[in-house]
């Protein structure tokens, strides 16, 4: 429903373009090759706080490391966002409702503050908070997502506006005053200073990253997996796809729940480093840069969404030399980027990625050249069935179907 | 407590919902010719605001004074601020509309494009005031202070909610005939139903599309006033926000794409709100808005009176 071409895209011959190079040319690389280049990339990005570049650092304005891991929480927020819109086609304007109640999890489970007078330790409670958001994904989704497009959108969005209603109104969640001491994650340096600390958000950073790429590689292999493919068909034509076979209503529960884990996750992680958690954060403006992130960074591209939440994260913290204009830059900068690449920095990788390695293989060659020009990877005939290809992609098992 | 105030609350409500709705008109125009949610309309609406302000600066109102000028002066007075404010949102919304979404159009975006584009503006018009007036809301005008003129069941109904009501739904009336009785009425709603159908028949697509937002930006300047007249501390930078949302709320609560819809939602949230205000406390008032609006939509998923801008009557 929010996307610009249909599945049966023979019709429709696309442009030959310098991303489809070198998506097709990174795609013909093998797993191994793929990542030899992806493990220095990591490692660079764990090595950014220490490294703390010259032009790139936000210092002196905002701590580096702080500034890193707000984007990095922010990265997480966009994977998790990216798999209600950009997969399951889902516009959901409320995301950080999610996000409140994964923070609030948190500060209700360990703060001294809580009127539930438990202190558990934060790895207890990041599944607990987890398995609250993901229920409280279940709640909104069941009703609601019977409901389509831009009706969902605004359910959503009040949704968003109730959490956070809520949390200024019922007592227990305390308002404006809000919850000191949340757990942070235990563990010291060899000399014995604490690694997750609020001053030093390089132990967090670390933190995050991990759990963003333990994140990535989660969704990529569910992308991959039937749930994906039923996704993709949802967000493709949610009739055809119901006409099919999928059970569209069900996976787009799923969609919703596992998006709200993920969201929950990320509040967690953010009320660990921050401390302290009151109802401040969680307005809907919160929610809708969520949804620029993704939307920037190429829906439906997990690589691009986290891209997009590193820049909506990291510019205004970077450019504070007029803090008067931050938001008035950041909002022309969405303007122009999204006339000049509507479908953001990273465009959807759409429809090939179902059917796994070996069919991009088999299509385009292991080579660069072999490739038919006239056919970007994402539109290529899909005349065989998706069934014929098999969901493991380690390339160990004979191509069932293709040509 | 909730039944001593139930005349008081109606009124109260309708008045607010004639605002509500006089914005949600914009929303559900500019929904129904390019399924787009103008998520800057919000900022439009700011902008009328602005523009009603400066008119009151320029006619020489200062904040803070009762202004001693008879009747007859202070109605003109407001219907040239209110005037001046249409046309300024109104000039505002076909600007926005050439920046932000022509580009885009002529590109074949993804719909959710447009829908970044709109926040991107929307930042942009709001950063433009906090940057020229500052974050605090602008001293207080008020040129007509309520004051009741007569009772309905022991509620007083005061000079301005008679104003606002009857003016909004004038203005609905115009709105509602412009669409359905008028030759561009008639191109706005055959854009709506089948825009390729409707360029192949002679309408100019572009056209119409200009005339939508200049239409729903002449609303939310009306509204503008009436939200100054109402809530004369409410010129501020991000005032248009919560209103924004909740007319938006109201457009999808009556079915959007639909004028009447519209009025309809508006018109609802405004009264519900109000009754929940009295209920459960001023804390609450918003979130019944939109309890309101998740029940409604479970049990009519387009809306009170469903999509209906493209169902053309003749």
């Amino acid at each position: 429903m929010t996307t610009t071409e249909e599945r049966p895209a023979p019709a429709t011959p696309a442009k030959p373009s310098r991303r489809g190079e070198i998506s097709r040319w990174w795609n013909a690389r093998t797993r191994a090759q793929q990542w030899g280049l992806l493990v220095p990339v990591a490692a660079i990005i764990y090595l950014l706080p220490v490294l703390n570049p010259p032009i790139i650092t936000t210092e002196p304005a905002t701590s580096f490391p702080i500034a890193l891991f707000n984007a990095a929480v922010f990265a997480l927020i966009a994977i998790g966002l990216n798999v209600v819109i950009g997969q399951a086609g889902l516009l959901d304007l409320g995301y950080v409702g999610f996000f409140a109640i994964g923070a609030y999890t948190a500060a209700l489970l360990s703060s001294p503050d809580s009127e539930l007078g438990v202190r558990f330790p934060w790895l207890v409670i990041v599944p607990i908070a987890m398995v609250v958001t993901m229920i409280s994904g279940v709640i909104l989704g069941t009703p609601t997502l019977r409901l389509r497009g831009d009706y969902l959108a605004i359910v959503t969005l009040g949704f968003g506006e109730i959490v956070r209603l809520l949390a200024d109104n019922i007592d227990p969640l305390r308002g404006n005053r809000g919850f000191q001491d949340i757990a942070r994650p235990g563990g010291t340096y060899s000399d014995g200073t604490p690694i997750f600390t609020q001053n030093d958000a390089q132990g967090f950073y670390w933190l995050a990253v991990t759990i963003v790429i333990i994140v990535l590689l989660f969704m990529g292999n569910l992308e991959r997996s039937r749930v994906g493919r039923a996704w993709i068909a949802v967000r493709e034509d949610e009739d055809a796809a119901e006409l099919t076979g999928v059970p569209t209503y069900r996976f787009k529960i799923w969609a919703f729940a596992i998006g709200a884990a993920v969201g929950g996750l990320s509040g967690t992680l953010f009320a660990a480093q921050v401390g302290f958690v009151n109802n401040q954060r969680f307005d809907v403006t919160t929610s809708i840069l969520y949804l620029a992130a993704v939307v920037l960074g190429g829906q439906g591209n997990k690589i691009g969404v986290v891209v997009g939440a590193f820049l909506v994260s990291y510019i205004p913290d970077r450019f504070q030399f007029e803090p008067e204009y931050r938001f008035l830059v950041f909002g022309l900068a969405l303007i122009i980027l999204m006339i000049f690449r509507p479908q953001g920095i990273l465009g959807m990788r759409q429809h090939l990625l179902t059917y796994g390695r070996q069919a991009y293989q088999k299509l385009f060659g292991s080579g660069t050249g072999v490739a038919p020009t006239s056919l970007t990877p994402s539109s290529r005939p899909a005349g065989e069935p998706p069934e014929a290809v098999p969901d493991d992609r380690s390339g160990s098992r004979p191509q069932g179907g293709g040509e | 407590m909730f039944l001593d105030r139930f005349w008081a609350n109606t009124i109260n409500g309708l008045s607010y919902g004639s605002i509500y709705a006089l914005v949600a008109l914009g929303y559900t125009l500019v929904y129904g010719v390019l399924q787009l949610i103008n998520f800057a309309h919000s900022e439009i609406f700011v902008i009328g605001v602005f523009g009603v302000y400066f008119t009151f600066l320029a006619l020489g109102f200062q904040p803070g004074q009762t202004p001693n000028v008879p009747l007859a002066g202070i109605i003109a007075n407001l219907v040239l601020a209110g005037a001046v404010g249409m046309i300024l949102a109104g000039v505002a919304a076909v600007i926005l509309e050439r920046v932000a979404y022509r580009p885009l159009r002529k590109r074949n975006a993804p719909r959710l494009a447009f829908l970044i584009t709109a926040i991107g503006a929307s930042f942009v018009i709001q950063q433009v005031f906090r940057i020229t007036r500052g974050s605090n809301p602008e001293g207080t005008i008020r040129l007509l202070p309520p004051e009741p003129v007569f009772r309905i069941f022991g509620a007083p109904v005061t000079n301005l909610q008679i104003i606002i009501i009857v003016a909004a739904l004038a203005l609905f009336v115009i709105a509602d005939t412009f669409v359905n009785r008028t030759r561009l009425g008639r191109g706005v709603r055959a854009v709506a139903q089948d825009p390729a159908t409707a360029t192949l028949m002679g309408v100019n697509r572009e056209r119409v599309i200009m005339i939508t937002f200049l239409l729903g930006g002449l609303l939310a300047g009306a509204a503008a006033l009436f939200y100054l007249m109402t809530i004369p501390q409410g010129a501020v930078f991000n005032g248009g926000f919560l209103l924004g949302i909740k007319a938006f709320a109201a457009a999808v609560l009556g079915g959007i794409g639909n004028l009447r819809g519209a009025l309809l939602g508006g018109l609802i949230l405004g009264i519900a709100e109000n009754y929940g205000q009295s209920l459960f406390g001023g804390d609450w008032r918003d979130v019944v808005a939109f309890v309101l609006l998740v029940g409604v939509l479970m049990f009519r998923p387009t809306g009170i009176l469903g999509e209906s801008l493209g169902k053309a009557r003749v």
